[in-house]
């Protein structure tokens, strides 16, 4: 086709603003996928935080509230299960396995999680990956902590550094479990959920720092030294909540029901999935306003490319008037500014890929550290694919007006060539 | 001169408007021609004040826009009968068009803008083609303008000076000898010894290939070179340039 070499010609002769042009599409194009992904990255990554985990059992409590707490690690538990009725249920014929979970400390601002070494078995996020050690391994001894990638990073601890945990979640007035320092042995590889921002313990640990401990102080007095707490019964009388894992997912819902009816302690049990749903319809005014401002940016960058080419088109006319002297048909003009436009957005889409997965390379590393998102750089989804086809298709359109226009000067101009 | 006009007969005749009445949309009529007649290989300088219609006459020449009444008929073809592709062909193929400036496409070089209209007409690739090669008529044609095609040939136009980029735009008009040469105003741009050279030069190459040619000027001084001088202002009957 003729059409063409004369359209890459022109565009060459006019490279400055092509490409200036080409760069405000890439621009909305690289914003609108970055938006996209990082919203579905962020539903995704919310969304899977806990995987594999049947049901979540806690005291008494609305579900959304328990997810909290006993995942998300947000406020406290309203009360606790007493291990009796974990040992119980635990020990029901459909329960496959079971990790009891104790909170309460933190170990300078970060939340202190008492549990089994099971919870490295089989604690499960996104798409069912098991916990990976970075180094070390999971606790052992009573004093052992195993460290969230997050509180190493921050805090730049190693294996076989001792740490100090401190009493209750507050920052001010807190009391420290100085006595009984525990050594890392383990960190955990990056998860991108709350276990990066947790400090893991063995049960035991927990019940060896407040066995001297009595309403939040330590007892005057009657202090027990790391190795006498060692030689006493570290059996919990209670813990926070507990994560079951099912025979069969199809004994989920009677197992639910069970547990809300267990006569001995009011007990609630929540499924992950179903809690995360909700609690992500709350959060989800911020993906409204994130759909609506890529939207917005899709507007803009359209409005940009169609501002760019008809103001192209008052220094083109003369081009225009020369190819029609000399037999052009205005469809030709026509379909070259048409054309025009198509490669410049095809550009601009093209460029808008490969700045929004430069940027993502960039960002990931910051963005996984200040919101705990994994931005993948995976290919195109289908709905991104879809996106870019739709702006490909609206660049075409947004070339269409200019080109129309010249297409009826075309027309009525004549040969006149004053501009 | 216009003796001339009687001795035309329909077959020898490159132009014929009839009865020509054309008003850009939305105004007062501009142009209201009884009869025009311009004989083949004529070169015809019609000579008319800015605003007057001129370009809009050679608008309607070369079928680029229609009448509201009247024929236009070139080489014996009516433009006005004809629909807007094969009128589009018709201009590609049998007129080749100078214009007062901005005669170029900056983005090509010398040579592919003198080769241009052969992308667009297979009569005048063809007439090129019987002779030789494209590249070579293309030489042939700037050094017959005074160019030197192996200086300027891959030059960008934008580095030409104004004298030389109206040669390369004659050169461009001439190329596959088309049997029509219109040129709005050509020379305005150059100063008076240039517009000698030039018009000398394009003569020449007119001659050899007995190319009709209907020049427009508002430069008076430039009439005594041509076959005919007309005014366009004693054939316009048109009220609003009667002034002219």
């Amino acid at each position: 086709m003729r059409a063409l070499p004369l359209a890459l010609k022109s565009l060459r002769n006019r490279l400055g603003t092509a490409l200036l042009t080409a760069f405000t599409i890439a621009l909305s194009v690289a914003l609108v996928l970055g938006v996209q992904r990082i919203r579905t990255e962020a539903r995704e990554s919310f969304a899977s935080t806990v995987s594999g985990t049947d049901l979540i059992v806690g005291a008494r409590s609305s579900p959304v509230g328990l997810l909290l707490y006993a995942v998300f690690h947000l406020g406290d538990a309203t009360n606790n299960v007493s291990w009796q009725s974990y040992q119980e249920v635990a020990a029901w014929p459909d329960v496959a396995w079971s990790v009891p979970i104790s909170l309460g400390d933190s170990h300078r601002g970060f939340r202190v999680m008492g549990t089994t070494a099971d919870f490295f078995a089989h604690y499960r996020y996104g798409a069912r990956h098991p916990l990976e050690f970075s180094a070390g391994k999971a606790f052992d001894d009573v004093y052992d902590a195993v460290l969230g990638a997050e509180v190493a990073r921050k805090l730049g601890y190693a294996l076989g550094n001792e740490i100090v945990l401190t009493h209750g979640t507050g920052r001010i007035g807190t009391a420290e479990h100085k006595d009984k320092p525990f050594r890392i042995v383990g960190i955990l590889a990056r998860t991108g959920t709350p276990i990066d921002a947790t400090v893991a313990v063995s049960l035991a640990g927990i019940e060896a720092i407040h066995v001297d401990w009595q309403s939040g102080t330590q007892i005057p007095g009657h202090t027990v030294s790391a190795d006498a707490a060692r030689r006493m019964d570290l059996t919990p009388k209670t813990i926070t909540a507990f994560l079951l894992g099912l025979k069969s997912r199809i004994a989920t819902f009677g197992v639910q029901r069970a547990i809300d009816d267990y006569d001995t302690e009011p007990l609630t049990a929540i499924l992950p999935g179903v809690a995360l749903q909700q609690l992500w319809s709350l959060v989800g005014l911020a993906e409204n306003a994130l759909t609506l401002i890529s939207s917005l940016v899709v507007l803009v960058g359209l409005a940009g490319m169609i501002t760019a080419l008809t103001t192209t088109l008052g220094e083109r006319r003369r081009e225009m008037a020369i190819l029609r002297a000399l037999g052009a048909h205005p469809r030709l003009v026509f379909g070259l500014l048409v054309l025009e436009a198509g490669l410049l957005t095809a550009v601009g889409v093209c460029g808008g890929l490969l700045l929004m997965y430069a940027a993502l390379a960039f960002a990931q590393g910051f963005v996984m550290d200040a919101f705990g998102l994994a931005l993948s750089l995976a290919p195109p989804s289908m709905l991104e694919a879809a996106l870019l086809g739709a702006v490909l298709l609206a660049g075409l359109l947004a070339g269409a007006i200019p080109a129309l226009l010249a297409y009826r000067r075309a027309l009525s101009d004549g040969l006149s060539l004053r501009i | 001169m216009s003796a001339r006009l009687a001795s035309v007969t329909s077959a020898t005749a490159a132009i014929r408007l009839e009865h020509l009445k054309f008003a850009w949309r939305g105004g007062a009529r501009l142009l209201d021609i009884d009869e025009l007649v311009i004989a083949r290989g004529e070169r015809v300088f019609l000579q008319g004040a800015s605003g007057s219609g001129k370009s809009t006459l050679l608008g309607l020449l070369g079928g680029v826009l229609l009448p509201q009444d009247g024929r236009v008929v070139v080489l014996d073809s009516d433009l006005t009968a004809l629909r807007g592709a094969p009128r589009d062909r018709f201009r590609a193929d049998h007129i080749g068009f100078v214009f007062q400036q901005f005669n170029l496409l900056p983005f090509l070089s010398v040579r592919e803008n003198v080769l241009l209209p052969l992308r667009f007409s297979a009569r005048r690739r063809h007439a090129v083609l019987q002779r030789g090669e494209a590249n070579a008529e293309a030489d042939r044609l700037l050094r017959a303008l005074d160019l030197d095609p192996v200086h300027h040939g891959h030059k960008v136009v934008a580095s030409l000076s104004v004298g030389q980029q109206q040669r390369v735009a004659a050169a461009r008009a001439l190329i596959g000898d088309p049997e029509l040469l219109v040129a709005d105003e050509p020379t305005s741009a150059l100063d008076a010894d240039a517009r000698g050279a030039f018009l000398h030069l394009l003569f020449g190459e007119c001659r050899r290939a007995h190319t009709t040619v209907v020049f427009v000027s508002h430069d008076r001084s430039l009439a005594p070179m041509f076959d005919r001088s007309l005014r366009l202002a004693d054939i316009n009957r048109s009220l609003c340039t009667g002034s002219n």
